[in-house]
């Protein structure tokens, strides 16, 4: 190079790669809202209930007493029992494990289809997009727990069965959402760019546009996952648990509701606050998550 | 009338509070704007224009504060005022034009009622208010007043919508109007328009006017004092035909040379940048606060604060050696670029019968005619022409981004290329690369540096590891890009750094053609230089041909060989740099010229086209420009499109009008048009 001219000097050389420390900024800043650590503590609770229920619960979940059946609250049973005089307490805390499982396998299974699909619709656009975009559109005109019911009935209850129906209609819903951010994404030069160096179109899908959409994905996984977990407790209500042997909220409540007139609240409050705090936390995290992606 | 002038800023001290400490961010700003009088406050982005202007509203973000100092408006002490008073001041003394009008109106509320509301907030019964809006809409020069009213404003063209947000503005009869870059992200015959539009406005009114850009040409077109602003502090201040012809402050004098401006030529002259960075918001800066970037810096600049020394006539300057500051040594080196483009030497790319016909809305919209241009080894041909004339999509066809219609072709080296990209043979792709207009939008934010140029190196190159390692450092030293930047991503990066990376991206693969779309139009003029001069550099180094797009006269001219006139899709004029810019030339190529202001401030007779650009899928008849023509003949360019013809050797003018007449025409201004055109709404 024959002309001498002054190099581009950086503002500042960074030590470290900014995005770490902007990952890092972040999650600070989640860590100082105080709604998200109650999330967390929320969350954290019925995570470990989960995970040592058994050890933690202090009577077995699946003990009959006929003797002491839908006895109130005492020192004995702190919640009280159920119409078989098992202990509500210990199965609310075992009864934290299902849901657990469940929700997040659903939501995780309809987080990686929707954002595939809606990746491949806001990409390709016109023929692909109109065809799948309507079939999104008509299987949400019908109420998730009508075609869950559907599904259910069909091939009858199973945690597969639920998991799969859950993760593919919240997949639809999720598809809309990254397919929204995508068509804006697309616009933008850097896809045309990548297309003048012969990229392939997964590549600038899934490496060039996928992380760029990845803040409305985390959101739409935390949102889902509290929709997750109401319409796993709502079909266990409905008695489309998939399996009636285990320890499940929505199960329990289904199965004691019908003492509520006889004065026998416990049985159906302890479960229903459980799925109430669990899903008011998740709703904390996603709503703390969504504001440090809004900034 | 009071003697009170329309508005006084006093040693005006505003911080920023950013991560709990207060930056300052206007240092003792002093300034004012006579009663009737235009004030021009220039300055690059960051220097504190907007937050001058936002302080005189009392509009500042939540975070800023004014530390001391005062604004009075119209006598009016404006930092005293409660809300309630505030809110009158904007009713009534003060109205602020803002930069995008497409964002400062409500788009869901039709124009009329938008100004309306201006008048009946003023206590006015509503059917008068409508006749007042209408009576602005028709001062404004909206064309179709009554129509306008009912329309919204998504179907006003930019120029119509600022129209719109102008008349707001002056609805209320203000003492004061601030346009913060009024004109910004208009074409230059629309900004022309504005403009004029402007300044017949404050003749009218008497309104005093705070003009707010980076465009010095403008300000020198628009003001009669000037302020100009680094880092918060006012450095120069003057009347405009002073501080111009005479800066005292190395600041303005840098500004002033990095301008590519009348005829200057790449070949030539070499332009001037001003090296380093604005300082970072809120450093401490106990001397003169443009010491770190200038040329005649010396002890006591770091040290001490200059005093704002009176130069003469109303003249001030805020340097030591203001004396000298029109010997600031040069930053870069004065040598230009040898030109390399040969005349007669074949062709690298060439468009055949090139057009492109879009269909929306059930009509057909054709964004480029049967153009034929052809490019030859390290030439650089720049294409010109308003918004919606088919520059980009003319360099979408040939980059294979958008298939042209079937009877175009596109040549790279005498071989046929394929409509689409995909289609393409790697050399083929390789050889074809561009460089955007928005960095920002060109870079992937989630991707390192080293990702973006180092993914195009393996695509295109086919190379990896240590190897790629390697050249990826030889692209970044060419295109002047500290290695040690190569880990960041693109947020970390100024406006001009992210499009070194663009260019090195653009570069990687050794390209023969480099479509360069608005490169610099994001840029401030000191980083539009060292930009311009990197594009020079490289094209002497690697003989690469460049497609060069910009609605920047100057900057055509600049870095062009040759020169290529869109208007609507079609091919008005063709020709080297200098016979474009010079008479005789097709007289849309004459409208566009007379539209541009200059830094000289030379008066040149403005040619004034007629309404806005017409649709591409309802062209005129005949010559496309004869509903807008300055030099209209008759009957002729109505009924019968003109070829384009070699009126010398190597330059076309589509255009009936003989050359020999236009060019004894153009010797001066056309008459005002006396017939009515059918398109002018």
């Amino acid at each position: 190079m024959t002309i001498v001219e002054e190099p581009a000097a950086p503002i500042a050389i960074p030590t470290r790669d900014e995005a770490t420390i902007a990952r890092r900024e972040r999650i600070r800043l989640l860590f100082r809202s105080p709604a998200f650590v109650l999330g967390i503590v929320i969350l954290g609770f019925w995570v470990v209930c989960a995970i040592f229920g058994t050890l933690i619960a202090p009577q077995n979940p699946q003990a009959d007493d006929i003797l002491n059946k839908l006895a109130s609250p005492s020192a004995d049973h702190l919640f009280g029992t159920d119409r078989l005089g098992r202990d509500v307490l210990s199965r609310v805390i075992v009864g934290a494990r299902e849901i657990l499982i469940m929700a997040p396998v659903a939501t995780l299974l309809g987080t990686l289809l929707g954002t595939a699909l809606g990746l491949v619709t806001g990409y390709y656009r016109g023929l692909v997009d109109e065809v799948v975009m309507r079939i999104v559109d008509a299987l949400l005109s019908v109420p998730v727990i009508i075609v869950a019911l559907l599904a259910i009935t069909a091939v009858g209850p199973s945690r597969r069965t639920l998991i799969l129906v859950i993760g593919i209609v919240f997949g639809m819903i999720i598809a809309k959402t990254v397919r929204a951010a995508v068509l804006s994404e697309r616009e933008l030069d850097y896809v045309q760019a990548a297309r003048l160096r012969n990229e392939r179109s997964p590549y600038i899908m899934f490496a060039e546009i996928l992380p760029n959409v990845m803040g409305p994905v985390v959101v739409e996984f935390t949102v889902r996952l509290g929709y997750a977990i109401f319409t796993i407790a709502t079909l266990a209500f409905l008695g489309f648990g998939a399996d009636p042997s285990i320890p499940d909220w929505g199960t329990d409540i289904s199965e004691s509701y019908q003492f509520i007139s006889a004065g026998v609240w416990w049985a159906v409050l302890f479960p229903a606050l459980a799925i109430a705090t669990l899903i008011v936390g998740i709703n904390l995290i996603a709503d703390a998550i969504a504001q440090t992606f809004e900034r | 009338m009071t003697t009170e002038p329309a508005l006084q800023l006093q040693d005006l001290e505003v911080v920023y509070r950013v991560r709990g400490v207060d930056r300052p961010v206007l240092r003792g700003l002093s300034l004012t704007v006579d009663k009737g009088g235009s004030y021009g406050l220039v300055g690059e982005s960051g220097c504190g224009k907007t937050t001058a202007a936002f302080t005189v509203m009392r509009y500042l973000p939540r975070n800023g504060r004014v530390v001391s100092g005062s604004v009075h408006a119209d006598g009016a002490d404006l930092l005293a005022m409660g809300e309630a008073e505030v809110r009158r001041l904007r009713a009534s003394t003060v109205s602020m034009v803002y930069q995008n009008p497409g964002a400062a109106l409500n788009p869901s509320i039709r124009v009329g009622t938008q100004i309306a509301e201006v008048f009946e907030l003023m206590g006015i019964a509503k059917n008068e208010a409508y006749d007042r809006a209408r009576e602005m809409l028709r001062k404004v020069q909206l064309s179709d007043p009554a129509g306008g009213m009912r329309r919204y404003p998504h179907q006003l063209s930019g120029g119509g919508q600022q129209r719109v947000v102008i008349a707001m503005a002056l609805a209320s009869d203000p003492t004061l109007l601030i346009l913060d870059e009024p004109t910004t992200g208009l074409d230059a015959t629309v900004e022309a328009e504005v403009l004029d539009l402007v300044a017949a406005l404050r003749a009218e009114f008497g309104t005093s006017v705070l003009f707010i850009s980076h465009n010095l040409a403008v300000i020198r077109r628009m003001c009669e004092r000037v302020g100009v602003l680094y880092a918060g502090r006012l450095v120069e201040e003057g009347d405009a035909d002073t501080v111009f012809a005479e800066p005292r402050h190395p600041y303005t004098v840098g500004l002033l040379r990095c301008i590519p401006r009348g005829g200057l030529r790449k070949d030539r002259d070499r332009l001037d940048t001003i090296p380093g960075y604005l300082p970072q918001l809120g450093a401490p800066l106990p001397g003169c606060v443009f010491a770190d970037r200038c040329g005649l810096v010396q002890e006591v600049c770091r040290t001490d604060e200059p005093p704002f020394h009176h130069v003469g006539g109303g003249h001030f300057s805020r340097c030591h050696f203001h004396d000298r500051a029109a010997e600031l040594p040069r930053a870069t080196s004065a040598t230009p670029v040898p030109a390399l483009a040969e005349a007669g030497a074949p062709s690298v790319v060439r468009l055949g019968n090139a057009s492109k016909t879009y269909a929306h809305e059930g009509s057909a919209v054709r964004a480029l005619v049967a153009v034929d241009l052809a490019i030859g080894p390290g030439e650089t041909l720049g294409l010109v022409g308003e918004s919606g004339s088919g520059k980009s999509t003319l360099a979408r066809v040939l980059l294979g981004l958008t298939a042209p219609d079937t009877g175009s072709t596109v040549e790279l080296a005498g071989e046929p290329l394929a409509p689409r990209i995909v289609r393409r043979s790697g050399d083929q792709v390789r050889a074809l690369q561009t460089v955007f207009q928005n960095p920002d939008s060109a870079l992937n934010r989630r991707a390192s540096v080293r990702r973006i140029i180092g993914r195009a190196l393996t695509k295109l190159v086919g190379v990896r590891g240590e190897q790629r390692e390697q050249r990826l450092r030889e692209i970044a030293s060419s295109v002047r890009f500290d290695e040690r930047l190569l880990s960041v991503r693109p947020v970390q990066l100024s406006g001009g750094l992210k499009q070194r990376v663009a260019i090195g991206r653009a570069f990687a693969g050794e390209p023969r053609v480099v479509v360069c779309d608005e490169p610099t139009s994001a840029l401030d003029v000191s980083v539009q230089a060292a930009i311009l001069n990197l594009l020079a550099d490289l094209q002497a180094d690697e003989g690469v041909t460049y497609l060069f797009i910009s609605h920047d006269l100057g900057v055509v001219r600049y870095l062009s060989d040759r020169i290529a006139v869109l208007y609507l899709g079609r091919l008005m004029e063709l020709g080297t740099a200098e016979t474009v810019f010079n008479p005789p030339h097709h007289p849309y190529t004459e409208a566009l010229l007379s539209a541009v202001p200059t830094v000289e401030g030379e008066e040149r007779p403005r040619i004034r086209l007629e309404g806005e650009i017409p649709s591409a899928s309802d062209p005129p008849s005949g010559c496309v420009f004869h509903t807008r023509c300055p030099r209209f003949l008759g009957s002729i360019c109505v009924e019968q499109e003109p070829p384009l013809a070699e009126v010398e050797p190597g330059h076309f003018i589509r255009c009936h009008i003989p050359v020999g007449e236009l060019r004894h025409l153009q010797a001066e201004p056309p008459k005002p048009r006396a017939f009515q055109s059918k398109t002018t709404s």
